[in-house]
């Protein structure tokens, strides 16, 4: 590992006044670190952030969860209130990594970085979240832009995810059996007007697959979807499983899903 | 006193362990100390045009940067094999070179070419950086069955063959084959697998110039080994200038049982700048340069008769070795793999017929049953698939080809002394409640999920010794093992054996054996073990010889300290020797009250005088002290053998296949400590259903690593596995006293076609290792296409 300036600070402003071209925000430090220390990445100031109080924590009110950014992935399983809130948002932070990861793991840390296969881009994209930075509200469909790519701007701050809490709602995931990231996961949200069908791990960026949500939205049955064919294209391809298979399992756990809400 | 072989003592060494107290080579570190960091091949196969290291050799903190030149400039000697195998024509194995640093080609991704030494590690990952290599990259060989058709990676070596070995007898094959009803014919893939110890390899050699000692800590599973190759092949320093040291080694599965480049570059480089030198292994590069396993291609037949009597065997493989000959590399897919290829049954002929070749991978050389694993999963999945073919049950066509007279003379090379695999099979049956497989498959099918059940029964030779037979066979070096006793004067004991313990409580089982012969309490004796400078050369742990051989020179010497106790003891007591027995720590007189404890005999060893009334305890011309060595060499290998159950049940939809549940009925002979062998046995079975489902080391067609990390090697957690079910039957060994045979391979010999059968009885098709979700989703996709035909 390089070294690097290590800063470690109370207040939103001061983070933010600290960043530059070559820093980065220190979370859980779960992507971060791995990438530092196999030389894929170096940073000439480190600002960790876990210790501003405003961004941790988990708030519900009668039509929203919002969740701070530095608030680890085993506090959102454990958390009582999203429990009853989104059962499937718990649900979806239970199946995150391991129990390493889930103790030091955030979920601004794991928007920002916008993995492909991350778990919570598809909750975002699903329960319509929108996402407050130190700044600015950015709505959750268009604040995932590609590949490890988000509408954030260079040192901008995640403060706060807001989740709109759904009518009903299911995340199901295929596990790589090695990391355990998604091969492909599938957040089905049906909201009073609308269904989403979030997709994560099948594609570079996780999307919304209006074909399955349209089905459901005009009969939220898993049968609604048996005779819909999703095509392979641009699906990701890999030693773990082809365009092809990931295809079929985007529809295989969207009825999983739908069954299972 | 009750005797502790048989009970479950909890690990002495675990506490230390488990609470972070062990000491690893990465723990050692020297006054003076320096860090290594390699420079490593990005190419999977390349020329070295130029090696630039002046601005490295510039780079803040750097001590030295050593290349290829330097280490042939100073006459270093390169890695060997240590077993020569012949061609079925009577030629020699062709090897090539193999320098510590490549001064000419490199030839897998990982390859060695120079290291860069400086005052910290950062420092010299960093310079390392600026050493420029010129590569002139060529096209890599990397499929195993397409090696002997690609460009010849080494000019003296066609075809990358390094032998064509054959054992057995074609002509006797091919007669068995013409009286057939039919012929079973399999193909197989046994796929390569990455070890993954728990800590990685690391080495800090210290030189010291004005005693031209060097000091070399390392992590291996075989101390005594490494400091004969470094002396006697490479020339680092001669053996009674070189102390190897490996402390707690954490973990190994074979893949420490030699030494590699960067022991004998560190130790090298320690004597050219004087100064302590340490070097461990990121995960990286254990993935990239640690030996890996397995690795071959096999067509194998079994000619069988109607009734499902088996009249013979046929196994051709092509065998990976990777770019180099490492030093079991070669034994581990010929002796250890082709004799067991023919599996625990009457076979009236067989043959095994290797093809071992070189590509531009990571060497391969033993894992976890080495060669055993490949042999079993090859006849076991053969075995199985004869059974569909003719519409046996798959028990009752292994018991009709079950020997039951022993010793039985295997086909290929070994003698069986001891076993009862119908015993073993059909408590492997009741432990898995067979005749109720057909309600639980109903039940899964009834939530939509497929169920399979598969077998395996399998023996194996261990206890890996036999100093004439494997010397006759090609190996380098001699099998025995060695063992000290050593009372002190106060009474309580050290062991030291020439065996090394690296997770497998060796420091409980052996002092378990010798408190029982000695009659001392269990925490009063210690196991030392792992240095080269105490007790006498032996030759470390792999091929579960450590009890069979080991344990039984720990027997030998006790028993000799016994013998000269009775001496002792009958002159301190002033009777005959005869009248003498020593029984739970003492020696008594029969027939009266008169007795010496073996504490009191061997303080009185260490204290020979006459002084006022006491006489001197010694017999006249006895030698003071108590201390007695033995070297064992048995007559024969070591046997297990048992059978395994397994059920599957596969999501259709998903193609997601669970172990529902697994019996495991072993016997390992005379178990010392169950909860051990447990043990061992739990670990055996994760890395065979490892292998079996999830693990996978994958080399792109240039070459290139592409499971080099956790994120892409699938390493199975707990969370893959049910709880096991577990059995034993004993047939107690006949080539050594204790009549143990091993268990630590046991779980990763038999797992493999277990599973595999299982999940191939749930599907209707043959499937390769690992059985991933997307290929058993794709069968079940087929099978699916053609019963919707067949309807
Ligand atoms: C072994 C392993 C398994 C994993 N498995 C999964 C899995 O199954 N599913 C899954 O979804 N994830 C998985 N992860 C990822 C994990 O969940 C973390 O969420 C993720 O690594 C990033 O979160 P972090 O808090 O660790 O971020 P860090 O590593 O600290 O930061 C990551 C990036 O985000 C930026 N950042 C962090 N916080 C903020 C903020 N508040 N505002 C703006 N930018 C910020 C940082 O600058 C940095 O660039 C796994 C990780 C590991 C190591």
């Amino acid at each position: 590992m390089k070294t690097f300036n290590y800063h470690s600070t109370k207040d939103v402003k001061e983070a933010t006044k600290l960043a530059s071209s070559s820093s980065a925000f220190l979370a859980g430090g779960m992507t971060t670190l791995p990438s530092m220390k196999l030389g894929l990445a170096s940073y000439k100031d480190i600002i960790d952030i876990k210790r501003i109080k405003k961004l941790s924590g988990i708030k519900v009110s009668g039509k929203s969860v919002t969740i701070g950014s530095t608030t680890k992935h085993a506090e959102v399983a454990n958390s009582k209130e999203v429990k009853k809130a989104i059962p499937s948002l718990a649900a979806l932070a239970e199946g995150i990594g391991d129990p390493q990861v889930r103790n030091r793991g955030t979920i601004g840390g794991s928007i920002a970085n916008n993995d492909p296969s991350a778990d919570y881009p598809s909750a975002c994209i699903a329960l319509n979240a929108t996402i407050h930075t130190n700044n600015r509200k950015i709505s959750s469909d268009k604040f995932f832009t590609g590949m490890f790519e988000t509408s954030l701007k260079k040192g901008e701050l995640i403060e706060a995810v807001e989740f709109q809490i759904p009518e009903k709602s299911c995340y199901q995931k295929y596990p790589n059996p090695a990391s355990r990231y998604a091969i492909v996961g599938v957040y089905v949200a049906k909201h009073k007007s609308d269904v989403n069908v979030a997709i994560t791990g099948a594609k570079s960026c996780v999307y919304n697959e209006k074909s399955i949500a349209n089905a459901l939205l005009k009969n939220f049955s898993s049968s609604s979807l048996d005779s819909l064919k999703i095509p392979s294209s641009g699906m990701n391809s890999d030693i773990h499983a082809s365009a092809d298979y990931r295809a079929n399992m985007v529809k295989v756990f969207a009825k999983k899903a739908v069954d299972a809400c | 006193m009750a005797s502790l072989v048989g009970s479950r003592v909890e690990r002495k060494e675990d506490k230390k362990l488990l609470t972070g107290r062990g000491k690893y080579t990465a723990d050692v570190t020297f006054a003076h100390q320096t860090y290594a960091y390699f420079v490593r091949s990005p190419h999977a196969r390349a020329h070295i045009k130029n090696v630039d290291i002046s601005k490295a050799e510039k780079s803040s903190g750097v001590v030295a940067v050593l290349t290829g030149k330097d280490i042939a400039n100073d006459k270093i000697g390169g890695l060997i094999a240590g077993w020569r195998i012949k061609s079925e024509d009577g030629s020699d194995m062709k090897v090539p070179a193999h320098p510590p640093l490549a001064s000419e080609s490199v030839n897998y991704v990982g390859d060695h070419v120079a290291v860069v030494i400086a005052e910290s590690l950062d420092e010299a990952r960093n310079a390392a950086e600026l050493v420029k290599v010129d590569y002139k990259v060529l096209k890599a060989v990397v499929k195993t069955d397409q090696a002997m058709d690609s460009e010849n990676i080494y000019k003296d070596i066609p075809k990358n063959l390094c032998f064509d070995w054959l054992l057995g007898d074609r002509e006797k094959v091919k007669e068995a084959f013409d009286k057939a009803d039919k012929i079973v014919k399999i193909d197989l893939i046994n796929n390569r697998l990455i070890p993954n110890a728990m800590e990685p390899r690391a080495a800090n050699a210290d030189y010291n110039p004005s005693t031209e000692e060097i000091t070399l800590y390392t992590t291996s599973q075989n101390p005594h080994l490494a400091r004969i190759i470094i002396s006697a092949f490479n020339g680092v320093a001669p053996e009674n200038k070189l102390r190897v040291i490996a402390p707690d080694v954490g973990g190994g599965f074979g893949s420490k049982i030699y030494p590699y480049a960067e022991e004998v570059v560190c130790s090298w480089a320690s004597k050219k700048i004087e100064r302590p030198v340490k070097w461990i292994a990121d995960r990286t590069e254990s993935f990239l340069s640690d030996c890996h396993g397995r690795d071959h291609v096999t067509h194998a037949e079994l000619a069988v008769k109607n009734d499902g009597t088996f009249l013979g065997f046929k196994n051709e493989t092509i065998a990976n070795l990777g770019a180099y000959a490492s030093v079991f590399g070669t034994v581990t897919p010929t002796y250890l793999f082709g004799p067991c290829a023919t599996g625990v049954y009457k076979m009236p002929a067989a043959y095994s017929n290797v093809k071992a070749v070189f590509t531009n991978t990571a060497p391969v050389d033993a894992y976890r049953g080495a060669g055993r694993p490949e042999a079993t999963y090859t006849i076991e999945t053969l075995v199985e698939k004869a059974a569909r073919e003719l519409g046996m049950d798959p028990a009752e066509i292994r018991m009709k080809n079950f020997p039951t007279q022993f010793p039985f003379q295997q086909t290929l090379v070994h003698s069986v002394d001891s076993g009862d695999y119908n015993a073993g099979l059909k408590k492997a049956m009741e432990v898995a409640d067979y005749k109720g497989f057909e309600k639980r498959k109903k039940d899964s099918e009834s939530n939509g999920k497929l169920r399979g059940i598969g077998f395996c029964s399998y023996f194996e030779a261990c206890g890996i010794a036999p100093s004439a037979v494997v010397m006759s066979l090609g190996c380098g070096i001699g099998l025995w093992e060695s063992a000290e006793v050593r009372f002190n004067p106060t009474g309580n004991v050290t062991v030291f054996t020439g065996s090394h313990s690296h997770g497998q409580g060796h420091d409980t089982t052996f002092a378990q054996i010798a408190a029982d012969r000695l009659g001392v309490p269990l925490e009063n004796i210690e196991i030392s073990h792992g240095d080269t400078d105490k007790g006498p050369f032996g030759y470390g742990t792999y091929g579960s010889r450590s009890l069979t051989v080991g344990g039984t020179a720990i027997v030998k010497a006790c028993d000799k300290i016994v013998a000269k106790g009775k001496k002792v003891a009958a002159k301190m007591l002033e009777v005959n020797e005869s009248d003498v027995e020593f029984k739970d720590g003492e020696f008594i007189v029969a027939k009266s009250n008169k007795k010496k404890t073996i504490g009191e005999v061997a303080f009185a060893c260490y204290l020979p005088g006459t002084y006022g009334e006491v006489k001197s305890p010694l017999p006249e011309g006895e030698e003071p002290g108590l201390k007695e060595t033995s070297f064992f060499d048995p007559g024969n290998f070591s046997f297990p053998a048992g059978s395994h159950i397994c059920e599957v049940e596969i999501d259709p939809d998903t193609g997601n296949t669970e172990v529902v549940k697994y019996t495991a009925v072993d016997d390992f002979g005379t178990i010392i400590n169950p909860l051990i062998v447990e043990g061992q046995v739990h670990g055996g079975l994760a890395q065979g259903i490892g292998q079996a489902l999830y693990e996978n080391c994958h080399y792109d067609d240039t070459g290139q690593l592409v499971t080099a990390s956790y994120m892409d090697y699938t390493m199975p957690r707990a969370d893959n596995f049910p709880e096991f079910n577990l059995g034993f039957t004993c047939t107690p060994a006949t080539s050594n006293p204790l009549g143990t045979k091993g268990c630590g391979e046991a779980g990763a010999i038999a797992a493999p076609p277990t599973v595999m059968n299982a999940v191939m009885n749930a599907i209707g098709t043959e499937i390769s290792m690992p059985a991933t979700a997307e290929k058993v989703w794709k069968a079940c996709q087929k099978m699916n296409k053609s019963n919707s035909k067949a309807a």
